[in-house]
């Protein structure tokens, strides 16, 4: 058991190097959201003159999206590392070990975790730098912390089973803009009581990344909002559920050894 | 240690028939004695890969048996893997760790007890000349440096079987040789028995103790290298007119001496298999002499693995490579 815990770190370890030393993919993970943040934050400041907005700061109210798009990140990232170990031939490598499979993903999702955690913890520390409001109070920053991570775990066994699926690092980049597409089509950037055009906002209403952007909202616009966290973390447990049991299907069907 | 089988490897009636493809692995059967170099022989596509794959448990067989240090490769995988080391096809390495990074995380994998993991890591970094490059990501690695690397990696639990799949293709030739030395320390020095999968003719001539001849997914000729160039007789001569229209002419006069063939292209090229005691490369001269025939090029060839593999097959042995050049008595153009 110790010998698997070991393994599990030692896998983790790699996944986390791997990332931190990919700059052209580690930095825009964490500073491209926030550019969107700082042009949607101009662009968009005078909605919260509309009657029925929930805050007078944009900033607080959009500081979500830079999380949801990192976990967004997180998701690719995963995805294209495992893709290329599976194109390279480490994966078979790790495979002709006694390595189990649950013990090799959870090593993966380990080492994506620790990244997550850098990310977290630089737009917790962003929004106090530039002002945001922080309605939960003290006791919503590990609340809102542990939420991070869930998403971003969450996003990592979708990204973990895509992989596994597709096998190839390049197809696992051209979904970049698929996952984005949810991201627009959802409450990022109004409320959905606020959004005027009808399919609009029953696609926003219908899509689940709607409800993660408003579970980390809260902590920003409304304080600890129990419906929303429940309905965040409730969201964040189906994926991980649903998309961690594919993976493990999905790479015992990859790991085909006997 | 080696269970039940006093083989190494044991297979029989080995196959692998893909999803609407055809048999990749057609039924083969192959014994390895223990401490052997066996070097298994074929063109690109010949099935060498796969069966390797199936050997080291990573691809189910869809038939027939096989023992891997007395272990079913199909209901003992587990077993398996834990006697044997393997560098695949591609180095399979990550080109953002180090050598020493990658040597951590296989010695961790592998089950290396953590007090020896440095010592066991440093040690075969040192023992296939990675030392000075050890701290350096992977990435900037040459060729050499990396299949030196991944073969490393295959023995850090120091297994008692290798298996190596083209371990030198797209090498340079010093990489190529500094490679061939460690395999043949490794079998010498340390008695692991190595499956050596090539499709360069001098490799296997060089390290094996025994070749396997594949193509197309059958096993077309085995035995040491000797035996097997031995199966094919005489020599060959070849012989290039040095005017095109005197081919006919030529393979009259070859004919002499075997069974004589033209090439079929239409050049001035001719060959011939000797037949014992028909004298050989100075009876041909002299009698391309008499005829008044001018050759562009002659050239006695003694029998090569390729020989062996066109003996049995009917073609040559595609991207071997190798210039056989110790086995060409080559005769300046013009003699006659």
């Amino acid at each position: 058991m110790s010998g698997q815990l070991d393994s599990v770190y030692e896998v983790a370890r790699r996944s986390f190097l791997r990332s931190i030393r990919q700059p052209a993919a580690f930095v825009p993970a964490i500073i491209f959201p926030l550019f969107l943040l700082a042009v949607n934050s101009a662009g968009l400041d005078a909605a919260t003159d509309i009657p029925g907005f929930p805050t007078d700061s944009y900033v607080s109210f959009a500081l979500a999206i830079p999380f949801i798009q990192g976990a967004t990140f997180s998701l690719l990232n995963t995805g294209t590392d495992l893709a290329t170990d599976i194109e390279t031939g480490f994966l078979n490598r790790m495979a002709m070990t006694p390595l189990g499979g649950p013990s090799l993903l959870s090593g993966m999702l380990g080492g994506a975790m620790a990244v997550a955690v850098v990310q977290t913890v630089f737009y917790i520390a962003v929004g106090f730098v530039v002002g945001a409001d922080f309605e939960a109070g003290l006791i919503g920053v590990p609340l809102l912390f542990a939420l991070s991570l869930t998403i971003c775990f969450a996003f990592s066994c979708i990204g973990t089973f895509t992989a596994l699926r597709v096998g190839s690092s390049e197809a696992m980049q051209s979904m970049f803009p698929v996952f984005f597409v949810f991201l627009f089509f959802s409450s990022m950037a109004m409320p959905r009581n606020l959004i005027e055009q009808d399919w609009f906002r029953l696609v926003a209403t219908i899509n689940p990344l709607s409800y993660l952007i408003e579970g980390i909202r809260s902590f920003y616009v409304t304080g600890i909002d129990g419906e929303a966290l429940a309905l965040a973390f409730g969201i964040s447990a189906v994926l991980i559920a649903v998309f961690l049991s594919l993976a493990a299907v999905s790479l015992r069907t990859t790991l085909v050894r006997t | 240690m080696i269970q039940g089988s006093e083989r190494a490897i044991e297979v029989e009636g080995l196959t692998q028939q893909f999803k609407k493809g055809p048999l990749a692995v057609d039924g083969i059967d192959l014994q390895v004695e223990p401490g052997e170099i066996y070097g298994f022989l074929g063109p690109n596509g010949a099935g060498k890969s796969t069966t390797v794959l199936m050997l080291t448990t990573l691809l189910p067989p869809t038939g027939g048996i096989a023992r891997v240090g007395g272990f079913d490769i199909a209901t003992e995988g587990g077993r398996v893997r834990s006697v044997i080391g393997a560098a695949l096809q591609e180095a399979a390495l990550d080109a953002h760790l180090t050598a020493r990074e990658h040597m951590r995380l296989q010695t961790a994998l592998q089950g290396v007890p953590k007090p020896e993991r440095r010592s066991r890591g440093d040690e075969l970094i040192e023992r296939v000349g990675l030392a000075d490059a050890a701290d350096r990501k992977v990435g900037g690695y040459s060729g050499g440096m990396k299949r030196r690397l991944d073969l490393a990696l295959a023995l850090v639990h120091g297994p008692q079987i290798l298996f190596l799949d083209e371990p030198t293709t797209g090498l340079d030739p010093q990489s190529r040789s500094s490679l061939w030395q460690e395999v043949e320390r490794l079998a010498d020095d340390e008695g692991m028995t190595v499956f050596l999968t090539t499709q360069y003719l001098e490799e296997a001539d060089r390290l094996a103790d025994r070749v396997g001849i594949i193509d197309r997914g059958i096993i077309v000729a085995e035995g040491t290298p000797t035996s097997l160039k031995a199966e094919i007789g005489e020599p060959s001569v070849a012989a290039t007119a040095a005017d095109p229209a005197d081919r006919d002419r030529l393979v009259a006069v070859l004919s002499r001496f075997g069974a004589a063939s033209a090439d079929g292209n239409g050049g001035g090229k001719a060959w011939v298999r000797l037949v014992p005691g028909s004298g050989g490369l100075v009876a041909i001269v002299r009698a391309l002499d008499s005829e008044g025939l001018a050759v562009a090029d002659l050239q006695l060839h003694e029998p090569t693995l390729d020989d062996v593999f066109l003996d049995k097959t009917g073609r040559k042995l595609e991207g071997s490579g190798e210039p056989a050049s110790e086995e060409h008595e080559a005769v300046p153009a013009g003699v006659a």
